[in-house]
Order: structure tokens, then sequence, then C-alpha cells
């Protein structure tokens, strides 16, 4: 119900129309979706998730366990919302969840009737007979009936956005501490960021009733939050900061729009990086409940939340409210209540010796509260009176405080742990747990006003001094330093069952029963009852849960310890933290020059890593891929073709030393090339295998430019920095990656140099241009470069222009060729050249493969050092066991690769496995099938028949094993 | 539906092993004990002090040193054995991973020890008396180019040849089993997926506690909160051992801690092919079921389930710097999280729980080993990389073998600590080289 | 975790590559045995504390950079150019 006079941040006179399970409902502007369901006295909101026990409120915050519902409807469906800090908003539809087929009539709640047999960890000791049902049984029957809310299934279609931000100081928490933090760092010149989970600064002085410099708190917060403006921090409201990581850096979740109107295009919510060179942690505290029979029932609540409730949004839960408590705090709540009109039915306190600060209600000293009444919603509470004496006293609410919890969660995310201060009764941060944090306020265990005050000015000053700056003046203001008085009640002893996990189900009987199974480690309960592992994370539970533990364990709480701290404090979307990466977002996408003009041709694109690349180019007519791609193979055989072969990495290398540099890079020898002459390199990995290869050009006496394969780029260009930097730091070298600074074409086919001679100012001609020749050319006009290189085993070139002539030089190149029969040719064609030239890719280098393995052992020069030789020398790396690389001839049917090879008679299993396929094609050139593979000692069985067996296909093909180079195999072509 | 299932079983009785301490458990037994308001249950395993000495102790408890201990028992008769742990027990990788079993491996050696310990996870439950909810659901790579589309046949075509389930899919064949997928618009098309369907999710903390009941039940000592200080050697041949709870004997020491490898070996003058590194692994709110199999996304380092209690259970790759700190740092998990959203964008609204990390014994080639060492009695059990889960039974079977008989066991005989060295037999399943972070 | 360039000033881990302990600047001779190159290539102290591993900064200047931390707390003590002397 609604209590006159009192909520602070409700506006009654803007109502809001919601649904709740399918009813139209109404609150006010301010309300959250909890407090507009207390306002109509709806208690039941939420099924607990292993008895589908009826479930209310029980808090006020991002820590609720109970109250998780389903907001909107299809792609916009956003399951397990708190709707303890959901913003009311017109047109809101939640649902509540777990539940079948409603939220009053739940069938599952017939498990609750099945308690006795379903204990902690019951399911680790049944359903393992028959051994076959439980795939089929009884895991679909668990499955289904376990889980929360659920996901529509459809991709997400708002937005969300990630961030970077930077600071000196940031200030988690804007309550009075972390504001006086801010303020006086601000104050002393620093950067500060001030986060705070709630859509507004004030933390728990918005729920109390208190004076600070003689005003009511909230009001002085509200003027705080102008003298923050004014003095540059960057307040960030509705923040929570979710993790903390090495050297400062911080993860943060701000939840900016909560509508579900798909007009609205604000970000739903964007995911902050922060970087700060200090930090201070302002989080306060949170309640912890008292486990006592049946202490879960709708209405039960903690006793801070009824004040946030009264306070923030004027509502009652009930028109008789009870209070169970063991320190002083629970006493505002009675208090407070009383004097908003509330009838406190009973203010219950567990310690003996308790004075009653609530004034005038019924009080119980020494007493507590023994059961309750009530299915769906609380009705009355049973409690001992002082002397044994049971009484039954109605309550629609109860609201119980066993202490307060320091929110000291982010202080142990670096993997220290809190320590046992039991004057508080509770875990308190240890120093420099995070390096350059300062823990203050209730988040200490300082749980006073005046103390939150103190602390936080003085840790904003003294992290400017650490930073160099000059403490300014800051004065503390007046507040109340009240005691707290706690003394420590975890679980009033009873027979029936007591809750400790709300949403989990865990009940002080399942922590005993773990502890007699020997579960007795903090982490082993953890684990074998689930305590502490539901949407809360045990945020409200695990203390008591521990408390429960050390007692049946005989060993005091310190002794038991507390289980990991682990990010997120609160639960963060994955649409935030991975924002930007649907779709195509996820990774960059590489294009080269000609990749506009191949698309306009119709050529299908492939990814080539990050690159994308043509796979053929269609002509009229042509059916298949491969009829295109026989066609292009042909085309460059018998005239000529063009291909963009821009993506293969290219480095610059220049000075003096870059001979000696490439010798040590590669297994062959560089040195000795003369400017104006390509080669062939190999490169190994310092274990002895390959690790690419590529041609490097010298283009004259200082300058070298070397070609890698597309995907070992970046290795190759990170490899070679480092072995010139660690190794050859004396060396006068200097690399560049310059993949993208050059357009760079295969011109290829018997045809290729009459077409050149048409682009270039100079016609080419064999003496001075042969075989593995480079240099300087005019192309069109344009300086560029040309390399007499060829991986398709004919006369080639490749023709290199800056990047920005690259559209252009395509065209022109494409055009020319099919003015003289030939074309544009793809990746598709492109593979089958170089199958059947027997030229390796990186299906066939994958990293497994040594220079022995690939034929090219004698490459690895004896005369000089390089990277990778020694290790290549093992003896497991080279010798007949070694499957070595191998052409294949089909002798009738597909040679598909990934297949495995066999002897012919032998049965196609592990023990007899010789060998893979890696490439195959069609070659039309050819007329067969041909593939490239590695076989047992290969090199010495050409000829051979063997067997390919693909059990995935279900091919199977007797092929010869032949030389890998099927197509011209004295290499004419290329310097014909 | 709950109360009917359990039902169903409660007419069910066991196999009757009837040695574990804390009874034989079944559905019956159940029932029984709930009528009886739960009151005789009893410890899984005994706290026992440890006597001065033991035929074989192993250093470490957890998933692999229980399972070490458990065959020792089971298969070998060996029960005058401890099982030293310095924390508590399962609390590793053991406890910290994300579940997955699976024998979907190309490399030999790999292929021939992850096949044995699949049959092994599929007689656990009945072996040990202890439901560890093994859910073969399916593991699912999808592959994204036709240069992947070949390496996946070599891996299924591997595990055909070494007896094992394996499918090629095609689009339509992935579309039909994981439709949430974003076949339209996701960064790397979908081509297809290698199906492994007798792979799937096991519960792994019941694991360690299954075999640590069973070797408990069959008496071997385990010791929690014990902590090796040191490794007593003379002349050459292990004598025991140095412990935070005094020095014991032993015949033969078996070191079986990942994650803390080199310095355990470290105190018998081992330096050891290990790197540790933290991986970080994730899991959703629970939700009702959406996703039925596992699915891993290479492209993208990433892989999902859901678990039964509904949370979706993902991670990725290495934070890749050499840590022991057993958590991670956000440019991973932000990284992990964006192939979620380019992979299947309809978990979006899914919250990410929680997050942790464990610490990856990681070798040169990935993968990992069970040996002796140059020191006579003592015997070594490392470099798991992350593939530590799933090879928990294979490895205690096959470590158990091997300090039993001084022999390797088949399946494991190339695990072996000199392949480095010799270049025989390396298993370089990713093809990256002797880059520890690299597999 | 963030790093600072002794080029660039501090810096995000995202602009770094990590290759692995440092040890990998001590190349063996060519000439020394081949147990010498096997270990230096496999095995690793690999400490549970202080240790020096070797980072690039990759999206940065390029600079590869010997970097002495704590692999159990994370903390950075120095960062310096493996090629500064």
């Amino acid at each position: 119900m609604r209590v006159e006079g009192y909520g602070r941040e409700i506006d009654r006179a803007q109502p809001v129309g919601y649904r709740f399970d399918g009813v139209s409902r109404r609150g006010l502007l301010g309300d959250t979706l909890a407090s507009a369901l207390l306002a109509e006295d709806v208690r039941l909101v939420g099924r607990s998730f292993k008895y589908h026990r009826p479930r209310g409120v029980l808090t006020a915050g991002s820590e609720e366990p109970n109250a998780l519902v389903t907001v909107g409807r299809g792609a916009r469906q956003d399951p397990n919302v708190r709707a303890t800090t959901l913003p009311l908003f017109d047109g809101l539809e939640a649902v509540s969840q777990n539940r079948w087929p409603s939220l009053d009539f739940d069938a599952m709640a017939l498990t609750d009737l099945a308690a006795p047999f379903l204990g902690a960890g019951f399911y680790y000791k049944t359903f393992m007979w028959p051994k076959a049902f439980w795939e089929k049984l009884y895991e679909p029957l668990i499955r289904r009936a376990a889980g929360l809310g659920a996901l529509s299934g459809e991709p997400i279609e708002e937005q969300y956005e990630k961030a970077f931000g930077f600071c000196d100081l940031l200030v988690i928490g804007g309550g009075p501490a972390g504001i006086m933090a801010a303020l006086a760092a601000a104050a002393s010149g620093l950067d500060v960021i001030l986060a705070d989970e709630q859509d507004r600064l004030g933390g728990r002085l918005l729920s109390e009733d208190e004076q600070i410099d003689g005003q009511p708190a909230h009001l002085w917060v509200a003027a705080q939050a102008q003298a923050l403006a004014g003095a540059g921090v960057r307040v960030m409201t509705g923040t929570t900061v979710t993790g903390v990581y090495d050297q400062g850096s911080f993860g943060a979740l701000e939840r900016i729009s909560a509508t579900q109107d798909p007009a609205d295009a604000t970000p739903v919510a964007c995911f902050w990086r922060i970087a700060a060179r200090r930090a201070v942690l302002a989080a306060g505290a949170l309640e912890r409940p008292i486990a006592f029979e049946n202490n879960d029932r709708p209405g039960v609540m903690l006793a801070g939340a009824l004040r946030s409730y009264l306070h923030r949004w004027g509502v009652a839960p009930g028109r008789r409210v009870a209070v169970f408590g063991n320190n002083d705090d629970a006493h505002r709540t009675a208090r407070d209540l009383a004097a908003a009109g509330v009838r406190v039915s009973a203010l219950v306190d567990a310690r003996p010796d308790a004075q009653n600060l609530a004034g005038d209600v019924p009080f119980y000293p020494g007493a507590v509260v023994t059961g309750t009444t009530g299915r769906k919603g609380l009705t009355g509470i049973m409690l001992r009176k002082q002397g044994g004496a049971q009484i039954r006293v109605e309550a629609q609410a109860l609201g119980v405080s066993g202490g307060w919890n320091p929110t000291l969660h982010l202080a142990c995310h670096l993997g220290r742990k809190p320590v046992w201060n039991p004057g508080l009764a509770a875990f308190v941060p240890g120093d420099g747990m995070v390096p350059g944090m300062r823990v203050v306020g209730a988040a200490r265990g300082a749980f006073d006003t005046a103390s939150a005050l103190a602390e936080g000015a003085e840790a904003g000053l003294a992290m400017a001094e650490a930073l160099g700056r000059r403490r300014a003046d800051v004065a503390v203001p007046q507040a109340v330093a009240a005691g707290y008085g706690i003394h420590a009640l975890w679980a009033v002893p009873g027979g029936g069952r007591a809750w400790l996990d709300f949403q989990n189900d865990v009940t002080v009987k399942d922590v005993t029963q773990a502890a007699a199974e020997n579960y007795r480690s903090v982490e082993h309960m953890k684990r074998y009852t689930t305590q502490g592992m539901a949407t809360d994370q045990g945020k409200s539970s695990n203390v008591g849960a521990l408390a429960v533990l050390a007692d049946a364990t005989a060993r005091s709480i310190a002794e038991t310890g507390v289980t990991t701290f682990r990010p997120p404090f609160v639960p963060v979307p994955i649409a935030a933290m991975g924002a930007g990466a649907q779709g195509k977002g996820f990774a960059p996408e590489r294009r080269t020059t000609s990749d506009a003009a191949s698309r306009a041709r119709g050529a299908p694109m492939i990814e080539a890593g990050l690159w994308y690349r043509p796979s053929y180019f269609p002509r009229a007519g042509e059916t298949t891929w491969r009829d295109a791609c026989d066609r292009e193979v042909r085309m460059v055989r018998e005239s000529v073709g063009i291909c963009d072969v821009s993506t293969l990495g290219k480095i610059a290398l220049q000075g003096p030393d870059t001979g000696a540099f490439l010798d040590l890079v590669y297994a062959n020898m560089f040195s000795t090339l003369k400017p104006g002459r390509v080669r062939y390199g190999l490169m190994l990995r310092e274990d002895g295998h390959v690790m690419d290869d590529g041609t490097t050009a010298r283009l004259s006496e200082q300058e070298w430019v070397m070609t890698t394969t597309t995907a070992a780029a970046g290795q190759v260009m990170r490899h070679l920095e480092f072995v010139q930097q660690a190794y050859a730091p004396d060396k006068a070298v200097r690399l560049t990656s310059v993949t993208e600074h050059w357009a760079q074409f295969a011109v290829a086919g018997p045809k290729a140099r009459a077409l050149l001679n048409t682009l270039l100012d100079a016609p080419l001609d064999d003496t001075r241009w042969p075989f593995m020749a480079c240099g300087p050319v005019t192309v069109c006009g344009i300086a560029g470069r040309l390399f007499r290189i060829s991986f398709s085993g004919e006369h080639a070139y490749e023709v290199a222009v800056p990047a920005r002539y690259g559209a252009a030089l395509f065209e022109r190149l494409v055009a020319q060729a099919e003015a003289m029969g030939g074309g544009a040719y793809g990746m598709e064609a492109l593979n089958v050249l170089r199958i059947e030239k027997g030229h390796i890719t990186h299906a066939e280098i994958h990293g497994r493969t040594t220079a022995f393995d690939i034929g090219f052992g004698r490459m690895v020069s004896a005369k000089k050092d390089c990277i990778g030789k020694v290790l290549s020398q093992r003896p497991g790396l080279t010798g007949d066991s070694r499957a070595q690389f191998v052409g294949l001839r089909s002798l009738g049917g597909e040679i598909p690769a990934g297949g495995h090879l066999f002897a012919e008679e032998a049965k196609p299993v592990a023990a007899h496995d010789e060998g893979y396929v890696t490439s195959t094609c069609y070659s039309p050139t050819l007329g067969e099938v041909r593939a490239l593979g590695f076989l047992t000692n290969g090199r010495a069985r050409h000829g051979e028949r063997i067997k390919m067996v693909d059990h995935m296909r279900g091919i199977t093909t007797l092929c010869e094993v032949t030389d890998p180079v099927a197509f011209d195999p004295e290499g004419g072509r290329v310097r014909g | 539906m709950l109360l009917l299932a359990s039902g169903a079983t409660l007419c069910i009785a066991g196999n009757r092993r009837g040695r574990n301490v804390a009874g034989e458990f079944s559905g019956w037994r159940l029932f029984r004990e709930g009528l009886t308001r739960n009151r005789g249950w009893t410890a899984h395993w005994r706290d026992p002090d440890p006597k001065d000495s033991y035929d074989v102790l192993i250093i470490g408890g957890g998933g692999h040193g229980l399972a070490t201990a458990f065959y020792l028992a089971q298969e070998h008769g060996i029960t005058n054995v401890a099982v030293l742990e310095k924390g508590y027990l399962g609390g590793g990788n053991i406890g910290r991973n994300t579940t997955i079993v699976r024998a979907n491996y190309n490399m030999p050696g790999n292929s021939e020890f992850y096949s044995h310990s699949l049959k092994l996870w599929e007689g656990m439950e009945q072996a040990l008396n202890f439901n560890t909810m093994m859910s073969q659901r399916g593991v699912l790579n999808l592959f994204h180019s036709d240069g992947q589309r070949d390496y996946a046949a070599r891996r299924g075509n591997t595990m055909a040849g070494q007896g094992d389930d394996a499918v090629l899919l095609d689009r339509d064949g992935v579309r039909a089993m994981v439709p949430a997928l974003d076949f339209d618009n996701g960064r790397f098309p979908i081509y297809g997926g290698l199906f492994h369907p007798r792979g799937g999710t096991a519960r792994h903390d019941a694991v360690a506690w299954g075999y640590a009941r069973g070797a408990d039940s069959r008496g071997v000592d385990l010791i929690q909160n014990c902590e090796v200080t040191g490794i007593d050697i003379e002349n050459g041949h292990v004598t025991g051992v140095q412990t935070s709870r005094g020095p014991i004997r032993a015949r033969k020491v078996g070191i079986v801690v990942a994650g803390r490898s080199s310095q355990v070996a470290a105190m018998a003058g081992m330096r050891l092919p290990i790197e540790s590194h933290v991986l970080q692994a994730f899991v959703t709110e629970g939700l009702k079921p959406c996703i039925d199999h596992v699915v891993t996304f290479g492209m993208g380092h990433f892989y999902i389930s859901q678990s039964d209690k509904g949370g979706l259970v993902f991670g990725g790759d290495l934070d890749f710097y050499a840590s022991y700190a057993a958590r991670g740092n956000l440019p991973m998990a932000e990284h992990v999280v964006e192939a979620a959203m380019t992979l299947m964008p309809a978990i979006g609204k899914a919250r990410v729980l929680r997050s942790w990390g464990g610490i990856m014994d990681m070798s040169p080639d990935g993968s990992p080993i069970i040996d002796k060492t140059p020191v006579e009695g003592l015997y070594l059990n490392c470099g798991w990389c992350y593939g530590g889960f799933k090879a928990v039974p294979g490895s205690g079977f096959s470590f158990a073998h091997l300090l039993a008989t001084d022999r390797p066991h088949g399946p494991a005989a190339r695990f072996r600590l000199d392949r480095f060295e010799t270049g025989r037999g390396l298993m370089d399943e990713e093809g990256t080289g002797a880059q520890h972070n690299l597999h | 975790m963030r790093l600072t360039c002794p080029l660039c000033g501090e810096r995000d881990r995202r602009e770094f590559y990590y290759q692995g302990a440092a040890e990998a600047l001590q190349r063996p001779d060519p000439q020394a045995p081949a147990q010498v190159w096997s270990d230096w290539v496999h095995l690793r102290d690999n400490p549970a504390g202080r240790t020096r591993d070797l980072w690039f900064h990759e999206a940065g200047c390029g600079a590869w950079l010997a970097v002495e931390r704590d692999t159990v707390t994370h903390e950075i003590f120095s960062v310096e150019r493996i090629d500064a002397g």
C-alpha cells in the first residue's frame, strides 16, 4: 500500500500504466516495478528455482534473489530482470518466471512436497539406472524444470555500446562516503569519475530518515550533486562497476534506457572499460537475513529494504508489519514505519539486553521468530519470547535484519580474501587488496554516516596527495554517528526448513547435511548445495551459510573462510559486453583494391583470413563453379590470366645488413642474391618446423621486399622484428610492413609478356627480364615494380603499383587480358594451377611439417646459421618414418582433401593409417583428379598404389603415388 | 515433473558394490533417508591423518590425482595409497572448467588416448556409484572455409579410424541442429560442422567427488590441507615427501598437480617444458533450455554449452600471458563475448553471471605428459593444456597403470617427456609449434 | 592490464602481443649441443612470482619489450626495450 506523505522519488501526479502477468496495473512515475507491485499489495512475484516455492520481493536493489521477471516481447524479451531495479515505464509488460501454468498455481510446486527426498546433492545419488536413461529421460526433465526466464530465440535488435573512460580517480559508489571522496579529490585537482549503481546519488541516504549538517540527508545529497557537477566530477549514475582488473582497469555497466519502445533508438546499455590511476571503493553494505523456519514467504523482506520502500517510494508492503533483528539498525525500520502510521505489530530483537529505539511499538527483546504462516503471502509470525513462551503475531510483512555485510566484492576481485571482524560480525576488506584502491565507509565496515563522510573525504584527499596534488581544505559535514550493536545470529534453531539461499532453495539443513557428508570446505559446501550460485551470487546469503557451516563443523567463521569473489559484481548482458560485434563487427573486413571490380563481375567472395578474395569469375553459360574454374585454368595455361595477389604479406627491408639478416631468418642463403633478382625463401620456426614461405626480391643494393603468405603475414612481421631486435640489434636493417601500400597482380600465361607490354612504358624481354628478375617499371605512367615470378607454373609476372592505382590497373589488366582471350582468375583456379605444379600452401605447411617433409631439406643451408636450423636436425624431424609430401593421381574417383591413406589391402583404421590428403582438384590440364598429401616414406614410394579412404564423405579411391609436380616437371614454361 | 522423475527411480536399486563409507547411493536410498529425516547420510570420504609411509603417494587431489588413486585401487589392487592435497579436494581445474567431454583429436597419441578416456566416461557413473551427469549431447565444431572443412574431414577420418563417431555436416545440417546461430550475417559464414555425437558435458565437481569417494572406499587416504614442501630423493631414488603435516615416506610418488607442475617438479630438481597460463570461462544466469549441444567456433576462439541448471557456459582462448592468478583480464573476456555476439546474437540478452580463470599447464606441443622421470620412483602427469577435464578418467587410468607396472599404458604411450628433445611423436594439434601459449 | 611502453607510454594490454619467457633472448651458440638447444626452446623456469617475459607492442611502435612482472599478482616492475642494450 502507499503511505501518505512518503515517497521522495515518486510523482503522485503521474500515473504509469503497466502489466504484470497479463493484468493491467498502475504505478507512479519514479517507481520501480517492485515498488509499484508492493504498492498494489502484490506480494507473490516469483517462484524459487528448485522447489518452486512462492516468493516475494526481498530487497530494494540489484542483490534481489526472488523478484525476477521477464520483460518485453519478441526480440526484446529480456529474462531475469530484477523488479527491484527496473524503473517503471508506460507500457511495461512483465511476466513472472519459472512457473507453470501460472504464478498462482504452479504445478511444479509439487516438488516442494518431495523435498525430503531432494536434499543437498540428491541428484548425485540417483538417476544412474538404467544407464541410458540419463540423456533420454532424467536430464531432459531436469533441464526443462531448471532455468529461470527464457530467451526469445531471436537476434537482439536494440543498440548496445562500449566505451573507454580514463580518470585519475574512480570513485565507486555515490553514497555519503563516495560523494565526499569525489568532492575532496576534485577539489584537490584530480580528474574524477563517480559511478553509482542507482539512478541517483545518495546510496543508503535515500532510504533513511537522517540529518546531515542540519538538513534532511536526501536534500543534502541533492545539494552535493550540484557541487560535484561544479567541481567537474563526471557523475555516472545507473552505472555499476562490475569488475576490477590489473593496473587500474575496471569494467562498468551503464544502464541507459529500459524502455521497450522500438522507436527509442537510445542504447539499452553501455559497457565501459575505465582506466583509473587510483580508486576509492565506497560501495556501502548489503543487509543479510536470518534463517528461521519458513523465512521465505512472500512478505518476508530485509528490514532496510522496508525503509527504502517507505522513504523512496512511499510503500509499505502490508498494514501490519513486524520487524526481526539482532542489531540497532533494525529498530530504525520499526521506528520509521510507526512514524509513517504503519502498524508495527512486533519488534523482535534477539539480543536479550536490547533497548527499544523504535518508540511505541510492541517490543520483544531476547526473542526470535521461529516460523511464519501464509503460503503465498505472509499472514503472521510465530515468535518465542525471552523465557520461551511462543506467541503468534499478525503481520503481512516482516522486516528481517541479521546485520550488514560490507560490499567488498570489488576489493576481492584480484584474489585477496577479506578478513573476519568478530565485533562487526562481518568480513571486512584488508589493506591493499587492490593496488591503488582504498575502501571507505560501510564497504569497510564503518556503518554510520559520520564515519562514511569523514573516511570518504580523507580518501579523496589522500589519493590526490598520492598523485602529487596538494590536499584541498574540505569540511566534513555533521551527521549521526550511531552505534550498531550487532550480536551475531545466523539461524534460529528449529526443526523445519529455514532458507539461506532463497533462489536456489538452500536451507540450513542442506548445509548441515553437506557438512555431515564431509563437504566441509566452504567451496565444497557451496558446490554441493549450490549455495550462492544463483543470479544474486549469494550477496545476501553467503555469510549466513558459511556461519552455519562453521557451526556444523565446529570451526570459527574465520577458519571456515569465504568462497572466491569473481566478476562481474552484477550480471552483464552479453550484448553489452559484446557490443559492436554482432554481424560483421566481430573482426575487421579487409578488401583489396580490386574488390569492387571482382564483385561487379559476379565473383563470389570468400574469406582468406580477414581478407575477401574472389572465388571465381563466372561467365554466361557456366552453370557451376567448376565450369568457371576449369575455364580460368585453361585460360592461364593457354593465354593469360589476372589475379589479385595483394593479400600476400609484403615487408620492406632496408639497410646494408639486410642480406645477412635474411640469411638468419631464412633457411636458405640470401646474402648472395644480386640486385634485380628474386629468390624463393623458406622460413623455419626455432623448433625446426616450417613457419612460412615466399619470395624476397632485392630491388637495389640496400632495398629488399619480402612476400609472405596471406595467412602468416602478421606472424612473420612479428618474428622478423623479434629476430632483428633480439638477435641482430647491431645489424643495419629496418623493417616496414607495406602490405596495404601496394596493389599487386599476377599476370600469368603464355601471353603475359605481350599483355604487359601493352601497359608498360618500356617493353620486356628475356635478357633483361629473365625468370626471377625484378625491378622498377612504369605502368601506364605510374611508377611500379615488376617481379618475374610464378605460382602457376606459367610464364608470369607480378606487377605492383601504389594501392591508390590498384583498382584502375586491375580494370586495365583484365580488359587487356580479355581482349587477348584471357581474363581474371580466382582462388579456385589459382589453387588448381598450383596443385598441378605441386606448389605448397598452408594446407601443406600446416605447422607440423619440416623442410625434410616437403622435400626441401637441402634448402637448409649448411653454410650458415638460421633460425630453426639446429632443432630441424632432431632425429624425429627427418627420416623414413615421417609422412612426406607426395602427389596423388586418381585411378578412378575423387580424392577429397582430408581423406586418409592406407595400403590397398589394409583395413582403414588408425593402426594402418599412413597419411592424408591436403589439397585436391580436378586438373583440366591433365584431365584427371590430382591431389597432394603426405604419406609415410612417400618419396620412396612414387608409382605405388595406395588407397584413399574418406569415412566422412563415404569415398574410397585407389590412387597412384607420384611426384608432387604433375605438370611441366622440367619447368620450361616459367622460363619460356 | 521432477517428483515423477525421482519417483520413477525410487524403485530401481543400483548396483551393489556396497563398499562406500557413505553407503550405496540409489533412488531407494534417497527415499529411505528422506523418510528418516535425512539423518543417515554420512561422510563421502574420511579425513584421515597421514600415515608414516605408503606404497604410493599421489601429489595433487584434483580430478587426475583422485582418478589415479581410484584406478590404482580398482585396477591394480594397490590401496596403501595417499593423495596429498594442499587445499580441498577438486579445488583446481576440475572445479573450474567448462565441463566438456570429447574424443575428437586428430594427432596420433591424443586420438587413442581420448578415445579410451571417453569410453571410461561412458561407464563412470556406474563404476563410481555417483551421478556425474555425463551428458552425451554431442559436440559440434563449426568450420568457415573450404580449408577448414578439409581439416575437419581429416580430423573426422582420424576419429573414425580410431573407432569413434564423427559426422561431417553441411550448412543445412548445422542449421537443423543449432538454429540459433547467425547463418546470414555473421562475420565468418558457417560452412558446416564436424559433429561428435558421443561428446558432451559432465558435472565437473561431481567427477572429483565421485573418484574421491570411490578411492576412499577402497582404502585410499585422502589428505586435505596437506601441502607438499619437498621431495626426498636418495641415490636417484625417491623415498618420500615433506609436507605441511610432516614427512611421509613412499616407494613411489606421482606428481599430478596441473597448474603447479613446475613448482613441484622443481622440488625434485626438474625443469619442465611447461608454462602456466590463465584460461577464463564464463557462465550466464539460468535460462530455459536454448542450446542443446556443445558448439565450438574456432574462428572466434569460442565455445558454448548450456548446463543442466540453465546457465550458458562458455569460454575462449588463453589470456596469453604467463600467470598463476586464476583470474583473467577484460580484453579476452570481451573477445569471447564478442564472438558470442557474432555467432549467436540470440543470446545477447543473457547476462554473464560469473567469470573465472584456471591455470593451464601449457606444453610446447599442446599435448600432455604421462611418464617416468629421471628420478627412480618419481612419476609425472602434467601438461594438459586446456584438455584436462575430458582426460580425467583416461589420465587416471593410464597414470595408475604406469605407477603400478612401470610400463606406459597403451593409449598414453606417446605422452613421453623426451619427445621434445627427440622430435619424435610430437602432437601439435594446432600446428603452432613450440610456443607454449599458442596451443 | 596496462603496460608502460618506453616509447609510447602507458597502453592497454590490447596493444601488445605476448611471446613468453625472456630467456628466448639468450639464443645458444649454433655449435652448442642439441640438448642445450632443445632445453632452451622447450624448458621453462615458469616461476610463480617474479618473472621476465617478452611482449611486442604490435599495435604501437613495434618494439619488443622485456617486462619484469609477477605472475601471481600481475604487478609490473619494469618494461624495457630488448634492443636498448
